[in-house]
């Protein structure tokens, strides 16, 4: 087809400014930290010093008694906990009878000054009986490992475990036979590798303002929460489970949010402003200082493979076995699930097995962290299909393809690949002109990674309201973290058929939207795309009924076309002539459409690293990175780009400088940016982008996730590159200088 | 209480005084005293860039300098940079070439680039990308952030090719 | 009838079979069917009302939100799976 002969869109697919651009370049955009109320005064959070201790006594009298000091919390503000995960949930709030990190909050001080309501929080006498502390996934799965909940037992289908331990659970995908798969394979590769807990690392920190409305009927006290977060409804959710509130009382008005990528799913901050301003009789803002963002938000989890492919001298993959370790920190719910959905994802395996295990560590609590727990996953696959491609004398995107899932090929998990572009994407990089560019030169390498990751539809809203002068805004409850107010806006024009400076979109809050998930799993173009397409359907469908009812004539008879409404040879109104004649009598018109979208598909991503290596000092260098994507249909190229090359950096920072170091009372040793270093604008290059178009039947327009796969194969890619520079196959992550001297023989371990 | 000083300075081309603890930084002085909440903090040490606001035309982090120091000088912030002729050209070059994405760090790395401009008109890629290295950002990648400050330089300097 | 694939690590009690058809309008009816079934389904996939810690469910292709109260047609196909997050 030629693009210039039948463009097929008139708005999607184009370089658009975005909406909220000048506020964002003239600081005008108002952010979390940014809100500030009339009366308002200041939280601080308590936090343990202590990875793991028993609190034997907590006084905060001294704390009340400071001048200045309006509001002292603790767990037991708290209604009690009605099930497990309530009460995980209640504990990470504010630690009831142990401590299980360090910056475990244990109470809350509000105060006049920022600066007294810290002074208050000092004064709090907390008595400690500190107890040995666990970091490492794979310590605290041994059996003479301190504990950290006394109930916890291993929860399998297999049977629940009858002692207390560390692994939450555990999982099992099975496919055809394993042992005759390994059998019948020419080649087998088998490591071990060991991935560091990561953090979501975005610059805006967490803050929240909470005020009540005083008691009175019919509504009894009402609760109104300015927070920076990927979900105003999750945020609702999660306070009206802890508070015990009606969901109708609680009103959760999103900021904008200053980068988020999973971590700002979770909401810390709402309950213990919202406790704090209940007691206080004033608003309460928090802000979380950048040491506890590390200590007690996010991170991703740190994790252990072992990983086994075997296949054939002609290149077929006959088997596949992982075991993936995954700290979820204090409480359940590590990523490993979708961690084991990445590892062989783009492949067919004909007999495969994977086991999952979720364990508890003395860490904060893990979050999602884009495309979550793909990302070490794939650079344990990716380095061992690396390695049997290799081994077999195959070019490495061939060896891939070879193998590659089609649409109707099962997946390890027992589901069925839908309408993939997985193949267009490797073809692509073939041809693309990184791949084809000589690389030369000592100590250098090129690299290849690959990988699946499904994204996720679920529930959005969004409303259409059509103006007198025939402009229209659109109101979605689906926070912006990157530009989908736009890309949303756009694919709302092209229904309406409308140019897009018509369309005026913006976020709402819990009290004026319908329910959405949170901004996450790379769903709110695409999904709450599609609740934008049925609005506006919907309003060209009411108001080509307004135009017949206005011309007498059957609606049947009213065709609507590039922004005219006409019947017959002679009616004939404008958008803007409809609008106003619709609004100046008989009411004017609106849509709001609600979905949840079950179909999503995974998203494909190839990259292409080259590194230099130096092998006096260990430090990589990289020389060139390009990112290939299937992104159904691009709804605006740039900002796809965007994605693309911002999900590439922060997979680089994972492979090559981001890890959380603890000592071995559990305390994590580089809570801030110096230490904890993630990539400037120094350490990338440019990033090539080729955008692969393979459109997503499920979306009107063919529009597919973009945000997460390209965090997911940086790791694999770059220590590929590595191995054809130095001859070294890195195991661990981040790939530090040091870990490359210790493989390369230069220092010891 | 603490005794507060009274600070007389220009911000933003006007004359401002306002009363500040010795310990304030200028970065809580702009935001929690002048209102200016344009500028951000991202990590409060210095080492983020979040915070970068020109001091006498020297870029600095406002959150590593006291509120009383600026006693005297003069201070850009973000909300500086535009003026009744609209958006200034480096405003207008990070629009024209999506040099962000969350917004968040972009009040800094605006002013960063105006220092860097002031000083070198036409910087390379490796000059952006070192006076940068002190602005983080985590959602571009830095790529377009670059292209931006690029087209940014162009602009003061009437080098841009027009579009065909 | 539902078609409900059994885990591996459920096959035990299934006697090594790894589909099996049993009647439900809701996916909690579906488990009390397994578990009279197969004895002991129940106590591996619940927890009480709820579905097990870890625990999801999909019917005919969708992660059942509503857990145990989501309905089930005749003819759907059940799986239990890890669970999964976005970010």
């Amino acid at each position: 087809m030629n693009a210039q002969e039948q463009k097929p869109f008139a708005v999607v697919g184009e370089r658009l400014p975005r909406y909220d651009g000048a506020d964002k370049v003239t600081g005008k955009a108002i952010f979390g930290p940014d809100v500030a109320l009339p009366g308002m005064c200041y939280g601080f959070i308590l936090r343990s010093p202590h990875a793991h201790a028993r609190i034997l006594s907590s006084d905060t009298s001294r704390a009340e008694a400071l001048p200045g000091v309006y509001a002292v919390v603790t767990a037991a503000d708290l209604p009690p906990a009605e099930s497990a995960d309530h009460r995980y949930a209640r504990d990470n709030t504010f630690a009831s009878d142990k401590v299980l990190y360090v910056g475990h909050a244990v109470a809350a001080v509000a105060a006049r000054t920022p600066a007294i309501a810290e002074q208050a929080a000092r004064l709090i006498a907390v008595e400690y009986d500190v107890l040995p502390a666990v970091t490492d996934v794979l310590a605290a799965m041994r059996d003479d490992a301190p504990i950290l909940h006394d109930d916890m037992r291993t929860h399998s289908l297999a049977g629940h475990g009858d002692k207390p331990s560390n692994v939450a659970s555990h999982f099992q995908h099975l496919k055809g036979d394993p042992a005759r798969g390994f059998a019948e394979a020419d080649v087998i590769v088998e490591r071990e590798f060991h991935t560091a807990t990561v953090h979501q690392g975005y610059i805006e920190s967490h803050a929240t303002v909470a005020t009540w409305s005083d008691d009175g009927a019919p509504s009894n006290g009402a609760l109104t929460i300015y927070t920076t977060t990927q979900g105003s409804f999750s945020v609702r959710d999660h306070v009206v489970w802890l508070l015990d509130l009606p969901m109708s009382n609680v009103r959760v008005v999103p900021t904008e949010v200053g980068g988020a990528f999973g971590g700002k799913n979770t909401s810390y901050l709402d309950v213990p402003a919202a406790l704090l301003a209940r007691k206080a009789r004033r608003p309460v803002k928090i802000t979380m200082p950048r040491p506890d963002v590390f200590l007690a938000t996010g991170p991703s989890s740190g994790a252990v493979f072992r990983v086994k492919m075997g296949a054939t001298r002609d290149g077929r993959i006959t088997a596949a076995q992982a075991e993936l370790y995954y700290a979820a920190g204090a409480y359940p719910g590590s990523p490993v699930g979708s961690g084991a959905n990445v590892m062989f994802g783009p492949y067919v395996i004909p007999n495969g097995q994977i086991d999952g295990y979720d364990v508890v560590t003395n860490g904060p609590r893990v979050s999602s962290y884009r495309a979550p727990g793909g990302t070490p996953a794939n650079f344990a696959a990716e380095t061992l299909i690396d390695e049997l491609a290799e081994k077999l004398g195959l070019d490495p995107l061939e060896f891939r393809l070879r193998n590659h899932a089609r649409e109707g090929d099962e997946r390890l998990d027992g589901g069925t690949h839908g309408h993939i572009g997985g193949i267009e994407v490797l073809q692509a990089a073939q041809t693309c002109a990184h791949y084809t560019a000589p690389l030369t030169g000592p100590n250098r390498g090129r690299g290849v990674a690959h990988t699946a990751w499904g994204n996720w539809g679920g529930r959005s809203s969004c409303a259409l309201n059509v103006n007198g002068d025939g402009t229209v805004n659109l109101v979605t409850s689906s926070v912006d973290l990157s530009g989908t107010r736009t890309t949303i806006a756009m694919q709302a024009a092209e229904a309406l058929q409308l140019p897009p400076e018509r369309i005026k979109p913006s976020v709402g809050d819990t009290d004026n939207t319908g329910y959405a998930d949170v901004s996450a799993g790379s769903r709110t173009t695409y999904a709450t795309g599609i609740a934008a397409i049925q609005a506006a359907e919907d309003v060209i469908a009411q108001m080509r009924a307004r135009a017949a009812a206005l011309w007498d004539v059957p609606v049947e008879s009213v065709a609507y076309a590039r922004g005219v409404f006409a019947s017959g040879a002679d009616l004939r109104f404008t958008f803007a002539e409809l609008a106003e004649q619709v609004t100046g009598s008989g009411g004017s018109v609106g849509s709001i459409a609600n979905v949840d979208v079950a179909e999503w598909g995974a998203g494909f991503s190839t990259h292409i690293a080259d590194v230099e290596v130096d092998p006096e000092t260990g430090k990589v260098t990289l020389l060139r990175y390009t990112v290939v994507q299937d992104v159904g249909q691009a709804v605006n190229p740039a900002m796809v780009e965007g994605q693309m090359q911002g999900g590439a950096t922060q997979g680089i920072g994972w492979a090559l400088y981001e890890g959380y170091a603890y000592n071995e009372k559990g305390q994590m040793l580089n809570a801030n940016f110096l230490d904890y270093k993630i990539p400037t604008a120094l350490d990338v290059p440019l990033i090539e982008t080729v955008i692969v178009e393979v459109p997503y039947p499920q979306h009107p327009y063919g529009v597919r996730g973009v945000g997460e796969p390209p965090i997911v194969p940086p790791p694999g890619a770059i220590a590929n590159a590595i191995y054809r520079a130095a001859g070294i196959r890195p195991d661990h992550l981040p790939m530090t200088p040091a870990h490359l001297l210790e493989k390369l023989g230069v220092i010891e371990s | 209480m603490t005794n507060k000083t009274l600070v007389s300075a220009t911000v933003n081309n006007e004359p401002v005084e306002f009363l500040c603890e010795p310990q304030q930084s200028l970065l809580e002085c702009l935001r929690d005293i002048l209102g200016l909440t344009g500028t951000k903090e991202g990590c409060n040490d210095g080492n983020c860039g979040a915070c970068s606001v020109l001091l006498d035309g020297q870029l600095v982090n406002s959150c590593l300098v006291l509120g009383v120091e600026i006693e005297g000088r003069a201070i850009t912030t973000v909300e500086g940079l535009a003026d009744w002729r609209g958006l200034h050209p480096i405003q207008q070059a990070f629009l024209e070439a999506d040099g962000f994405q969350c917004g968040f760090c972009t009040p800094g790395i605006l002013i960063a680039t105006k220092a860097l401009l002031d000083r070198k008109p036409n910087p390379t890629e490796a000059d952006i990308r070192a006076w940068l290295s002190g602005n983080l950002c985590r959602c571009t990648g830095y790529d377009k952030i670059v292209r931006a400050v690029q087209v940014a330089a162009c602009h003061l300097n009437n080098t841009c090719e027009v579009d065909a | 009838m539902a078609i409900v694939y059994i885990p591996p690590l459920m096959r035990d009690l299934t006697g090594g079979r790894d589909k099996v058809s049993v009647p439900g309008n809701t996916v909690a009816q579906v488990i009390q069917a397994l578990d009279t079934a197969y004895p002991g389904v129940k106590a591996r996939v619940a927890d009480g009302d709820h579905l097990a810690p870890g625990v999801a469910v999909s019917v005919d292709g969708v992660i059942a939100r509503l857990g145990p109260r989501a309905p089930v047609k005749a003819g759907s196909v059940l799986r239990f799976l890890p669970v999964i997050e976005g970010g």
